[in-house]
């Protein structure tokens, strides 16, 4: 395949299993909870070089998902305690971001660490680090690794699709129904840290949180129906990753860069236009209410 | 003072200083507004305006780049309450929404910036994570005078801020314009980010406001208190952050300032007077032990 497309693969596969992640965000209302995790995997990788000194694949996810956790479960255990979700989330993501970036500035920085990669990927490199598959043959690191994670992702998203609806929509019910609710906390909380990480090395932590929250915030003004919401917000997703890159080769400019503002495009179109919940639309049918009366 | 430092290193240090109290205490006029992750959003929102600002003169000037940073951060307040008020999307949704967009951009116009004459070597990169080490003195006192006009209407307005805060609609009773403050909240609110971002960086200014106003909770229950504790915290955060980061060549300040504002709220949660740890755990114990004791003069009595 030729140089472009497997930056678009690259980015589509960021886009699809993004978009899958996101609508569960929007749905339990944690979309600065996945920015969060999306900061502090930073240090996972980190904490993972530092004790294997290898930068790829299974080390660096173990490192990343473990961290998520701690993430996650470090903000819940100062709500407990008191703090306001909010402040919490504030104070937990940027003290371990910021112990990311000092043993990246200090200690490891001569290595392939590099904390402005870390922000915005370097997805212009990715089709040439390639990795040897028997039958399918040369294919960038990057690709195995996200088609791995997106695999992982569909998979739980469809074994336990009845619990992610319920637990979503209502988690009172779900909690009278017997659902673990919080073993789906946290199996969410993990598959958020994989998606993550996965996707951060490929395009970083930025459009890492556009990829997860814009897409499905989109389609979340669209439908109502779980289903389509999961077509419409990777769809979403993979269309941002085409536009942002014909964006980004007209300008000569940043990929990932506008590939985050392609996902703004697209919320932005929704936000006006959408028949169900645009602002356009709600103006116009409360305009022919009245115009009834 | 520290007298093995020069001229320029003081009053760097002492600039940062000022800004930490400022955003210690506008940060906790945040934490009552449960708007914590709002400085987040907005910060991110300064950086387009950055370059934007350094664009259009061709030079590095920071008077242009705060006011490119203000407008830009303010449209992205602006987004953020035009999406949760007219859609279904949350505020925590329209937030994460504003933050990578505009940083999207941002990036965007930081290639466009690093390509122009004199680009490479404005320093427009520290703004990401911030770098005390490139401000020039015009910088220093830009900050310094900034920061000081915001603790000053912190301190001049302050009955009105806990009124604002506490009880809005007494404060309609009073005469006080709900309205009015809180576009003055949401104009120093910008003002102390943006004037931070060049030493802390947009990506964790929004540490700096919200930190020192979490640990100063643990101390009292007092807002004024917490305010002025709120203010000792972060001051002391940004000086004791910028030194440490000027102890290696090209460390970043950001980190170095929020590794400090955490290490406080660390001491805070565990040794705070009001609700830490230890506390808790003693009048607990005292609590048991009560407890146990009233049961034995109770068998007793039996």
């Amino acid at each position: 395949m030729s140089y472009t497309g497997w930056i678009l693969l690259t980015a589509s596969l960021v886009g699809l299993s993004c978009g899958l992640i996101g609508v569960l965000l929007i749905l339990r209302r944690m979309a600065m909870m996945a920015d969060a995790i999306s900061h502090t995997v930073l240090l996972g990788i980190v904490c993972a070089y530092l004790v294997t000194r290898e930068l790829t694949g299974i080390h660096m996810l173990i490192g990343a998902v473990v961290t998520g956790l701690i993430t996650a479960i470090v903000i819940q255990w100062l709500h407990t305690r008191g703090v306001q979700q909010e402040a919490s989330i504030g104070i937990v993501f940027t003290t371990l971001f910021a112990i990311g970036v000092i043993l990246i500035a200090t200690k490891v920085g001569n290595a392939h660490l590099d904390v402005k990669h870390t922000l915005m990927g370097e997805i212009t490199f990715i089709p040439w680090e390639i990795m040897e598959i028997p039958l399918l043959g040369r294919i960038p690191e990057a690709v195995v690794l996200l088609s791995i994670v997106l695999i992982v992702v569909v998979v739980i998203i469809i074994a336990f699709y009845k619990e992610w609806k319920i637990t979503s929509f209502d988690p009172a019910l779900a909690a009278s129904l017997g659902i673990p609710v919080i073993f789906m906390h946290y199996l969410f909380m993990s598959l958020v840290s994989l998606t993550t990480v996965a996707a951060f090395d490929a395009v970083g932590a930025i459009m890492v949180v556009a990829m997860l929250i814009t897409p499905a915030a989109a389609a979340y003004l669209w439908t109502d129906r779980l289903s389509i919401l999961f077509l419409l917000s990777s769809s979403f997703g993979i269309m941002s990753a085409f536009i942002g890159y014909y964006l980004a080769v007209w300008l000569d400019t940043s990929i990932s860069g506008a590939m985050a503002f392609s996902t703004g495009i697209i919320f932005m179109i929704s936000f006006l236009c959408s028949p169900k919940y645009g602002v356009l639309a709600r103006r116009f049918i409360g305009r022919k209410k009245t115009a009834n009366i | 003072m520290f007298s093995f430092l020069s001229y320029n290193a003081q009053s760097v240090l002492f600039s940062t200083f000022l800004l930490g109290m400022a955003a210690g205490a506008i940060g906790s006029f945040a934490y009552w507004k449960r708007q914590s992750l709002m400085s987040d959003a907005l910060s991110h929102a300064a950086l387009p305006g950055v370059v934007l600002g350094f664009m259009i003169i061709g030079e590095k000037n920071l008077f242009v780049m705060i006011i490119g940073a203000a407008v830009t951060a303010l449209l992205g307040a602006f987004f953020i309450q035009w999406i949760r008020s007219s859609s279904r999307v949350k505020e925590d949704a329209a937030m994460g929404i504003v933050l990578s967009v505009f940083f999207g951009l941002g990036i965007m116009l930081l290639t466009f910036a690093n390509r122009m004459p004199g680009g490479n070597q404005s320093g427009l990169d520290s703004f990401i994570f911030g770098q005390a080490a490139s401000m020039v003195s015009k910088d220093v006192w830009t900050m310094m005078i900034v920061a000081l006009i915001v603790l000053f209407i912190t301190v001049l307005l302050f009955k009105e801020w806990k009124i604002f805060l506490f009880d809005p609609s007494f404060a309609k009773g009073l005469g006080i314009s709900i309205t009015k403050m809180n576009a003055l909240y949401m104009a120093i609110l910008v003002l102390v980010i943006v004037v931070g971002i060049q030493a802390v960086g947009v990506i964790l200014m929004a540490a700096l406001l919200i930190i020192p106003s979490v640990s100063a909770r643990y101390w009292t229950e007092s807002f004024k208190v917490m305010v002025i504790l709120s203010a000792l915290f972060g001051g002391s955060a940004g000086m004791v952050g910028t030194l440490l980061s000027t102890f290696g060549k090209g460390w970043p300040t950001g980190p170095f300032i929020v590794v400090t504002a955490s290490s406080v709220f660390l001491v805070s949660l565990f040794l705070g007077s009001k609700k830490g740890l230890a506390v808790v755990f003693f009048q607990q114990k005292r609590q048991r032990k009560r407890m146990a004791l009233l049961e034995m003069t109770k068998e007793i009595e039996q």
